[in-house]
């Protein structure tokens, strides 16, 4: 077997990290994929628990209380619960579709994170396209959705499909548009550049872009008010309605995952990443995360549910425009702003913010119009 | 560009399904998400009530009633009777009619936090509304267990009254629930009313013209969203409701926005009768004297009251014995039912699941 010599023995993001941190390149690996399964895990079932004890708290009830202190230990009761059930197969399910769909759909989850910047250059890889990496890895989950959706050969699973796809399609311009004027700040596509480019948190010079990706970000991973493949009012579980056992817990964890992996690229993107005085990094990348996934979860228990064709209407007509006006705005900013200056871009983006939403929903509303058939 | 190829197919929704409130279900024709048409199929609570009233005494049919549109036991025992009454021509004594007009009207607001807080559920609310709903209805649920000893199926209504007088804790419960609910409905309608989402969800959506709604014989909420001014607290005044002054909230629309808004009206009104009943309360005796067995004259009798839900009637056919020789009851929920499909025609599944919602009906009443 032949050995092609990359030159990554030594790259350079390794000189970033301690000196007594362990070796050449596999050990790196190695340790950052172990940390990396066991920080996802840790966090998806810590989120878990923070959902459930947040919802309560704004139902007006306890949460769970029962299970270790404060009911710590819910989330490992869950798991096991979930990990005993029968595993079921529909009958007439496509068998290797179905199979593989968890699978393809949970993989991408734990690949991300291999450019998510936990400390100062403490990542799997420091890759210079680490933004595109993101935004391309995170679209392979929705094929597991839309596989598991297809293979379980149930109606409701299939529409749910179908809104997957539709979602993902509308939704990843938005995204990927407000994430462009933040490069047009950093200079870099590297998670770790960004990070290092904020001095001034991205959140203040793009407000803007912070919204529409936030709004955007919560549509691709459906949550609420974007739950729309799993509306459990209308197609009851959606694409894993099928699913039980292990297989469910999958999807579950894909769920929360992503959650966790949207509240890691808004705490990167926007909230100046692991920066922060007096606490460790990677402490403060943490506590960034949990505050946005918060944010997430007090969206999830106070907002109704959108509907298909109006979460497209805000997708095309209110966040793709707004997206590209703010592209442009930055460039200009960006352009002729003299180095050092950025700051004057606080009040001026904030106005700017303002002035176009009140525009846009003064011309857009979301359809009350009936739908032809 | 060559056109896809599609053609509708068939989903049926129900009766396992978590926002049929119930069993029913729905076959569903649908074009992609859009439904083309609806069957409704019910039948799946069916436990026979009517025939089953042929076989108990008269006293005996009031727990049956219970089961009927468990949301709100109370009004299906006063239909009843009503019903009861008029055909054995029983006086019922003054504070045994002050009693029951108290008592209809708290289960109507306690039905109709039901129905908006699950009106909001099927709209993906995650439930937060649903919770704040039913934790205000705890408080009306411990006062029908302070009169009745359940928290369900009361079984309080009498032949002749009620079955027991009020516990004396209960008017200071009471006066509490009046001096507190008002502003927890407040609250709660200032949190939902101007929800954007909500708006763009139900603001003309599912619209049930005025026409239509009579021709279908739809009563209740659902009647007066369409802009019907009808309620038989009004337009025939049962039991003592003349005595009392409140207003007939109407829509204007008929939208599921209507009808929410109707309901949530609903409860300020009934807030107001109970003000006044309990103002006016008189003491007194709480149930006629009636014989245990009753045997009305032959003949029949047709009581209808403005049930939380509609218009809820029972029908009786009296053979001079002790049991019923016939108990019709005109279900509310099933009649308002009639109208889903022509509200629902040309919207999608999660517009369906709104206006069913929006409807307001009860399985147990529907299947019987």
């Amino acid at each position: 077997m032949v050995i092609i010599n990359l030159g990554l023995n030594n790259p350079g993001y390794l000189q970033t990290l301690p000196s007594d941190w362990p070796g050449g390149f596999w050990w790196h690996w190695l340790l950052f994929a172990v940390i990396i399964i066991a920080v996802v895990l840790v966090m998806v079932m810590a989120f878990i628990y923070m959902a459930r004890r947040q919802i309560g708290r704004m139902q007006s009830r306890v949460g769970p209380n029962r299970t270790g202190p404060f009911g710590i230990l819910q989330p490992i009761a869950d798991v096991l619960k979930v990990l005993l059930k029968e595993g079921i197969m529909p009958t007439n399910a496509d068998k290797v579709v179905y199979w593989l769909a968890p699978v393809v759909a949970l993989v991408p989850v734990f690949v991300i994170f291999a450019v998510m910047p936990f400390t100062n250059g403490g990542m799997l890889a420091d890759l210079n396209v680490g933004i595109l990496y993101i935004v391309a890895i995170s679209s392979i989950s929705t094929i597991g959705m839309f596989m598991a959706g297809w293979g379980s050969n149930n109606k409701y699973s299939l529409i749910s499909a179908m809104r997957v796809i539709a979602a993902v399609v509308s939704y990843e311009i938005p995204v990927l548009l407000s994430i462009a004027g933040v490069l047009l700040l950093a200079g870099s596509l590297s998670m770790n550049d960004i990070v290092l480019a904020q001095d001034i948190p991205f959140i203040l010079l793009q407000p803007l872009g912070f919204l529409i990706f936030f709004i955007a970000g919560l549509a691709e991973i459906s949550r609420s008010p974007f739950d729309l493949l799993e509306a459990d009012s209308e197609i009851v579980a959606g694409f894993h309605i099928e699913y039980s056992g292990i297989k469910f817990a999958l999807f579950y964890l894909v769920e929360y995952g992503e959650a966790f992996i949207l509240s890691c690229l808004i705490t990167t993107i926007f909230l100046g990443g692991w920066r922060g005085p007096v606490l460790p990094e990677w402490l403060w990348f943490i506590a960034k995360a949990v505050i946005v996934w918060f944010v997430m979860v007090w969206l999830w228990a106070t907002l109704p549910r959108v509907r298909i064709d109006q979460m497209m209407a805000l997708s095309w007509k209110f966040l793709l425009p707004l997206a590209l006006i703010n592209l442009i705005i930055t460039a200009i900013q960006v352009l002729a702003l003299p180095e050092n200056s950025l700051w004057v871009m606080i009040p001026v983006n904030f106005a700017i913010t303002a002035v176009l939403i009140l525009l846009w929903s003064k011309l857009f509303k979301l359809g009350w119009g009936r739908v032809e058939v | 560009m060559m056109a896809i190829r599609t053609e509708p197919f068939v989903l049926n929704m129900g009766p396992v399904h978590p926002s049929t409130h119930g069993v029913y279900r729905m076959r569903l024709t649908l074009d992609g998400e859009v439904v083309v048409d609806l069957e409704p199929v019910i039948g799946y609570l069916h436990r026979g009530i009517e025939k089953l009233a042929e076989e108990r005494t008269y006293t005996g049919v009031i727990p049956l009633t219970d089961r009927l549109d468990y949301i709100s036991s109370m009004s299906n025992n006063l239909a009843y009777v009503l019903a009861v009454e008029k055909l054995a021509g029983i006086k019922v004594p003054e504070r045994a009619e002050y009693l029951r007009v108290i008592i209809a009207e708290l289960q109507r607001i306690s039905n109709h936090l039901v129905a908006v807080g699950s009106f909001f559920n099927d709209c993906g609310a995650y439930f937060t509304p649903f919770l704040h709903m039913y934790r205000e209805r705890e408080k009306i649920i411990d006062l029908f267990e302070m009169v009745s000893g359940q928290r369900l199926t009361y079984n309080y209504m009498r032949i002749g009254g009620v079955s027991q007088d009020i516990p004396e804790e209960f008017l200071p419960a009471m006066d509490r629930l009046l001096e507190q609910m008002p502003r927890s409905i407040d609250e709660l309608d200032r949190f939902l009313k101007e929800n954007e989402i909500l708006l763009a969800r139900s603001k003309g959506v599912g619209i049930l013209t005025k026409e239509k709604a009579i021709n279908c014989s739809v009563t209740g909420p659902v009647l007066r969203a369409s802009g019907v001014e009808w309620d038989l607290r009004k337009m025939d005044p049962y039991s003592i409701y003349d005595r009392f002054e409140f207003d007939i909230p109407t829509g204007s629309a008929g939208d599921c926005y209507d009808r929410y808004r109707v309901r949530i009206e609903e409860m300020r009104q009934s807030l107001r009768i109970i003000k006044q009943a309990v103002k006016q309360l008189p003491s007194g005796p709480v149930v006629a004297d009636v014989p245990h067995l009753i045997r009305p004259p032959v003949g029949e009798a047709y009581a209808h009251i403005e049930a939380p839900k509609g218009e809820l009637a029972f029908y009786l056919v009296s053979d001079n014995s002790i049991a019923p020789y016939r108990c019709h009851i005109r279900p509310t929920s099933l009649l308002n039912l009639a109208a889903l499909r022509d509200m629902v025609i040309g919207w999608k599944i999660a517009d369906l699941i709104i206006i069913f919602g929006s409807i307001d009906i009860c399985l147990g009443e529907v299947d019987r």
